[in-house]
């Protein structure tokens, strides 16, 4: 059950080594103009040499900003306040800009988090490699090229030589990753900090990087300070967890032994939002007593909900009401020239979905997920195939045909903050789809909202707010809200969780499951994340290149899964294999 | 509950008293709802340059409507030659030009032809920018091809340069067609502005959104893409308003823009050049009119572009 | 990037024919006599008019006027001044002291507004920065020809430093006040643009990337926040080539230069249309081309437009 590198034992680390890295009692603030604001507030971690520590924490937690300030990467008006950084017994924080820029890169190592925007676009691969080599006097000259080949190759890209002379857009995200841990690793540091390093990539992807940098860094001999907010992840690639809550430290200690035993009420929350594999599908009983809000509150998603088995599914099989057969969608892409090549993002895909039930859609960046989802809601047209909705083609649904079909099938999008028009209120947000339908009068619509915001758990007062008031998981809601204003049939979610954070992706979730019992509606549920998909789903069709490889109950493909690819996603979800105390 | 501890890796747990758990993802109902548009306005009404530029262009344009106001002294009636670019003096602060009229009166007449020009030829580039950039940008395919192909051979030829041309060839002159005449090399401009940041609204999810929703083509266009993509367009408008101004004056000294016989500031300027030397207050005066009432438009566009912008908003 | 300059060579032809056509027509084809229209009050002698009819095909239908016209700019012909003298003739002493001003107007407006803007960006809210705006938004401010004429007189007729006006084969000394008059509101525009460029990209991630690299802080700046801040800044020099050319008209004007815009000042100001126009035809074509080659440059500073398809 545990992982290698976790292994390596505790007490290891006892007083009689020197820590390599003791953050003590530091302040970080902003300053605004409204004075400073602080972001770290009053953080301890101690660091040994050949470890692995993660701060696992949500946005705004202070986990960057903690690994910013180490080697005083803090973004313009950021400043350390109070507080020591020891490095080898040195304080950094007490160093000149000349002598910090002497440990950056040099004694420590950085890994940032967006692989698309870390790389200047300007510069080919090999210059931003060779003036990290030069600038920390590993080797100068023609053996600076040779090192900047090698360290590309250790880092992953076997064809290192051949592409030096590249610019980052012409690499993928996965391999600009591969590029920047080599420039971080390229002066074998005695302390990596990785931030986020994987967060914007495919989890196979993710798999493969994260474990090639555990050997490069055991090899080396390197510590690593790994920031994260997955908490699977920080557990199965490091000894020690620290976890942040809104600046401050709320639990610290060896991996294992918080997981299994989790002390602070937030980090009992983490733990039980984690979405393991070990979990269930949601049942969301029908509940109108007090326990309702009590989960709301904890955010957590309670186990309880997880008992009642889905009687649905053993049932005799009705009528599917979303009917896919052998659609396929050709995109014709211009190249150079006046060649044009055809790209077959969705081919020949085949499936049903029924009344009441939740189908997850699953793939990676690239697989025609999300394509089959705009197919579906008519935002695309079919190549060729045929959708069926309540056993209607809808390819030639036109004007007020088109309006019904509209009015049974809405959209959630992934982005909470591109999906709502900045510019309207959220009464007038959620009221834009009545509007469009002709439905009831202007009082009738006002009343509708209101029982709609209801309903999302939102408070009649954000009618009047704007998106850019709201967080992700708030907007998210209001989005819910819009999409359940005609009384569909069916929602079709694109990513909706995808980039809230856990406790926040929990809470939606239970919410989503609660709405699906209450109203009877039918889930299109598209994602990359197949944790999520054990939570919430009924059936399970597994994407790759555009067709659907493996599609079956949700238990069969967890339990079972016959295609190897199905098997390498499952085995790329981070913490899988931990036994999460709950 | 255990002690802090520095150097240890033993479990450590922070004392629930020091770090309450706050309920999840809760609304802050304490803030005060605002729209993007208040907000801009909030940020602007902070600025000392955001008063100081409306107050002066409230003031020109005062002037502008009613020169009677401000002077009771004729501009181009009871000119003396034997005052010819005389100095100031009382009743005249400013002093004559070389023609021996009332420099100070001429300023003021003069204000209303800048004025006029700039505003007619910023409305005129607006509307015709805003209306063939959305369409182009919204509806794409081969209305965009031909506008944009449209837009690059106008944009080819530079504002005043075509200016000059056509100007040399017009039967009359007036205000109106000096207007005109810059609108018509200067709308690609803002067309390719608003082109752009349709072109972004639009693929945006909420647009996405909309049409899933079944909100018609033409009315996402109104009410969602191009209220989202009207802010750049608003800041280059207020800074070309100052761009027309300096090239109608351009124009007036060059000979080829308002005709002599029309007060401006951009004639005067061309005619006080000879006196420069004897009486650089003839050329001074209205230049320094001339310049104050474009800054005041930078100016105004900075600070929009500042209240506009959403970096700058995040930044906040 | 052949493929890039192919593209925009072939996107460059329709706009030239446009461009051209468009002069032609504005001129050509407007309501009343365009040849009466074009001497404006001062109606030259009979012969002259017979010999513009001719030259402009004015018998011959609108659309032949113009493709003989074009014809006739591919052999070198680029029309007739009002005098006679073929516009190729004045050119070819026009254009080389034209260049030279140009050239050292955008080497000053470029560097100079390059440095201060960069300055500025890395500065932002400090008072080198604030001035900076200032000083900027006043040169926007006031026309070109006023600050022409306010140098011309304290440098040129006051304090005596420079020739207040410039001789006939003007000499680079003499060209430099000119040159800074010319350059002062692009110069202006540039410290704008850099500043704004500059301080967007100080927050860019590959810039904390590149000093956790542990670069120096003079490479972060140089090789990773100025670089980059070009790109937008030479775009810009591309449209810029517009008003330098209209500044052009107006200072040599009035420093009383021998070159291109000095013979359009004076052709306008004397109310000679047909030199006026095929001067402005000339410029909107070296304009076209130069913004051709701004257009190429701009893809050998940013590689993502080189590689674009």
């Amino acid at each position: 059950m545990s992982l290698p590198i976790v292994d390596a034992v505790n007490e290891q680390y006892d007083s009689s080594t020197e820590p390599l890295l003791q953050i003590r009692d530091l302040e970080v603030g902003f300053q605004t103009q409204r004075g400073i604001v602080p972001a770290v507030r009053g953080v301890d971690l101690t660091l040994y040499p050949g470890q692995t520590l993660a701060i696992v924490g949500e946005s705004g937690s202070g986990k960057s900003t903690t690994a910013q300030s180490i080697i005083d990467l803090l973004p313009g008006t950021g400043k350390v306040t109070g507080g020591q950084i020891l490095f080898e017994g040195r304080d950094l924080t007490t160093l000149s800009a000349r002598e910090i820029q002497e440990v950056r890169g040099n004694l420590i190592g950085y890994v940032p988090q967006d692989p698309m925007s870390n790389l200047n676009p300007v510069w080919s691969i090999g210059f931003q490699v060779e003036e990290a080599i030069k600038a920390n006097n590993i080797a100068q000259g023609k053996e600076a090229r040779l090192r900047t080949i090698q360290v590309l190759q250790e880092a992953g890209l076997s064809d290192a030589g051949d592409r030096l002379k590249q610019f980052p857009h012409q690499f993928s995200g996965g391999m600009r990753q591969r590029v920047l841990i080599g420039i971080g690793l390229s002066s074998r540091p005695k302390l990596l900090i990785a931030d986020e390093p994987t967060s914007a990539l495919d989890v196979t992807v993710q798999r493969q990087i994260l474990d090639h940098l555990a050997t490069l860094t055991r090899d080396y001999g390197t510590s690593v300070l790994f920031i994260t907010h997955d908490l699977g992840l920080a557990a199965e690639r490091a000894e020690q967890l620290v976890v942040m809550y809104q600046g401050k430290v709320v639990e610290s200690g060896p991996s294992q032994e918080i997981l299994a035993n989790p002390q602070h009420p937030y980090t009992q929350r983490l733990v039980a939002a984690a979405p393991s594999l070990a979990s269930r599908r949601i049942q969301a009983v029908k509940q109108n007593d007090s326990a309702d809000t009590e989960i709301f509150a904890k955010g957590a998603i309670d186990t309880t909900l997880l008992e009642r088995a889905a009687e649905r599914e053993h049932a005799a099989p009705a009528k599917d009401l979303i009917s896919v057969r052998n659609v396929s969608k050709v995109y014709r892409i211009r190249k150079q020239g006046f060649r044009t090549d055809e790209l077959k993002a969705v081919n020949d895909v085949s499936f049903g979905v029924q009344k009441g039930t939740t189908t997850a859609i699953v793939g990676e960046s690239g697989s025609g997920k999300s394509t089959v989802a705009k197919l579906l809601l008519q935002l695309e047209s079919i190549t060729s195939g045929t959708i069926e909705f309540d056993g209607q083609d809808i390819a030639g649904l036109r004007g007020s045909e088109l309006l019904k079909f509209r009015r049974r099938v809405q959209p959630v999008f992934q982005d909470p903050y591109g999906s709502l028009d900045p510019q309207y209120s959220v009464g007038n947000t959620i009221a834009e789809p009545l509007l469009a339908h002709k439905v009831g009068s202007a009082r009738e619509r006002q009343t509708r909202v209101l029982e709609l915001l209801d309903q999302v758990s939102l408070p009649a007062s954000t009618r009047y707010r704007y998106p850019s008031e709201l967080s992700g998981g708030q907007r998210q809601r209001i989005a819910i809200a819009r999409a359940l204003a005609l009384k569909p049939d069916v929602l079709v979610l694109d990513e909706a969780v995808s980039a809230l954070d856990v406790l926040v992706q929990g809470q939606i979730l239970n919410l989503l499951t609660e709405l699906q019992t209450e109203l009877g509606l039918t889930y299109l549920f598209i994602t990359h994340d197949l944790a999520v998909v054990r939570l919430v789903a009924d059936n399970v069709c597994v994407m790759r290149k555009g067709q659907i490889i493996e599609a079956a109950t949700t238990d069969e493909v967890f339990d079972n899964p016959r295609e190897t690819y199905t098997q390498d996603l499952l085995a790329a979800i981070p913490g899988g294999n931990f036994e999460f105390g709950r | 509950m255990p002690n802090k501890k520095y150097a240890s890796q033993g479990h450590y747990v922070a004392p629930l008293e020091d770090t309450p758990v706050a309920p999840i993802d809760k609304l802050d109902e304490s803030q005060k709802a605002r729209s993007t548009w208040a907000d801009a306005w909030e940020s602007m009404r902070r600025r000392p340059t955001f008063w100081i530029s409306s107050v002066l262009i409230v003031l020109i344009v005062v002037v502008a409507l009613f020169p009677g106001l401000f002077t009771s002294v004729s501009p181009d009636k009871n000119c003396l030659l034997a005052n010819s670019n005389g100095g100031g003096e009382p009743g005249h602060p400013l002093g004559f030009t070389r023609q021996g009229c009332d420099v100070y009166a001429r300023l003021i007449f003069g204000t209303q032809a800048s004025v006029t020009v700039g505003l007619l030829a910023t409305l005129l580039v607006t509307i015709v920018g805003i209306v063939i950039g959305a369409l182009a940008g919204y509806y794409g395919g081969l209305l965009d091809s031909l506008v944009s192909r449209l837009g690059d051979i106008f944009f080819a030829i530079p504002t005043v340069l075509g200016a000059i041309v056509l100007m040399s060839v017009l039967p009359s002159r007036t205000p109106v067609t000096v207007a005109l005449v810059l609108s018509i090399f200067a709308w690609p401009q803002i067309a390719r502005i608003m082109r752009g940041a349709v072109l972004s609204a639009k693929n945006s999810d909420y647009v996405m959104a909309s049409v899933a929703l079944g909100v018609s083509r033409f009315k996402i266009l109104l009410r969602h893409v191009v209220p989202n993509a009207i802010a750049p367009v608003i800041v280059i408008a207020t800074v070309s308003l100052g761009t027309f101004i300096v090239a109608e004056s351009t124009l007036s000294f060059l000979g080829i823009g308002l005709p002599p016989s029309v007060m401006s500031w951009g004639n005067d300027i061309g005619q006080a050049r000879t006196s420069i030397r004897t009486s650089p207050q003839t050329l001074l005066y209205p230049a320094a009119a001339l310049s104050l009432t474009v800054l005041s438009f930078l100016m105004l566009g900075d600070v929009v572009r500042d209240a506009l912008d959403p970096k700058a908003r995040a930044r906040r | 990037m052949l493929w890039y300059a192919g593209k925009r060579i072939l996107q460059m032809i329709p706009v030239f024919f446009g461009a051209t056509f468009l002069i032609y027509f504005m001129v050509f084809s407007l309501p009343g006599d365009p040849i009466a229209a074009l001497f404006g009050d001062r109606p030259p002698a009979p012969g002259v008019i017979a010999q513009i009819r001719a030259e402009y095909n004015l018998d011959k239908p609108f659309i032949v006027q113009y493709f003989l016209y074009i014809g006739g700019l591919f052999q070198g012909d680029l029309g007739t001044t009002y005098s006679g003298r073929p516009v190729s003739d004045v050119m070819a002493s026009a254009f080389p002291i034209t260049a030279r001003l140009a050239l050292l107007a955008l080497v000053f407006e470029a560097f100079a507004g390059i440095l201060v803007g960069l300055i500025a960006g890395l500065r932002k809210g400090k008072w080198f920065d604030a001035s900076a705006l200032v000083v900027s938004l006043l040169l926007i401010s006031v026309p070109t020809f006023v600050i022409g004429f306010v140098l011309q007189y304290v440098f040129g007729i006051q304090l005596g430093w420079f020739r207040p006006t410039v001789s006939g084969d003007a000499p680079w000394s003499e060209l430099v006040l000119p040159a800074i008059v010319l350059a002062s509101v692009s110069f202006a525009y540039i410290v704008r643009l850099t500043r704004a460029s500059v301080a967007d990209n100080l927050n860019a991630d590959f810039v904390r990337t590149a000093t956790a690299k542990g670069l120096s802080r003079r490479r972060v700046v140089t090789v990773h926040v100025l670089r980059n801040s070009l790109v937008p800044v030479v775009t810009y020099l591309g449209v810029d080539l517009g008003s330098l050319m209209v500044g052009a008209i107006v200072t040599e004007g009035i420093f009383n230069i021998n070159g291109v815009g000095g013979t359009v000042y004076r052709a306008v100001t004397l109310g000679e249309g047909p030199t006026v126009v095929s001067f402005i035809a000339v410029m909107v074509i070296v304009f076209v081309v130069a913004n051709l080659l701004v257009d190429l440059l701009y893809a050998a500073l940013d590689p993502r437009i080189r590689y674009a398809k």
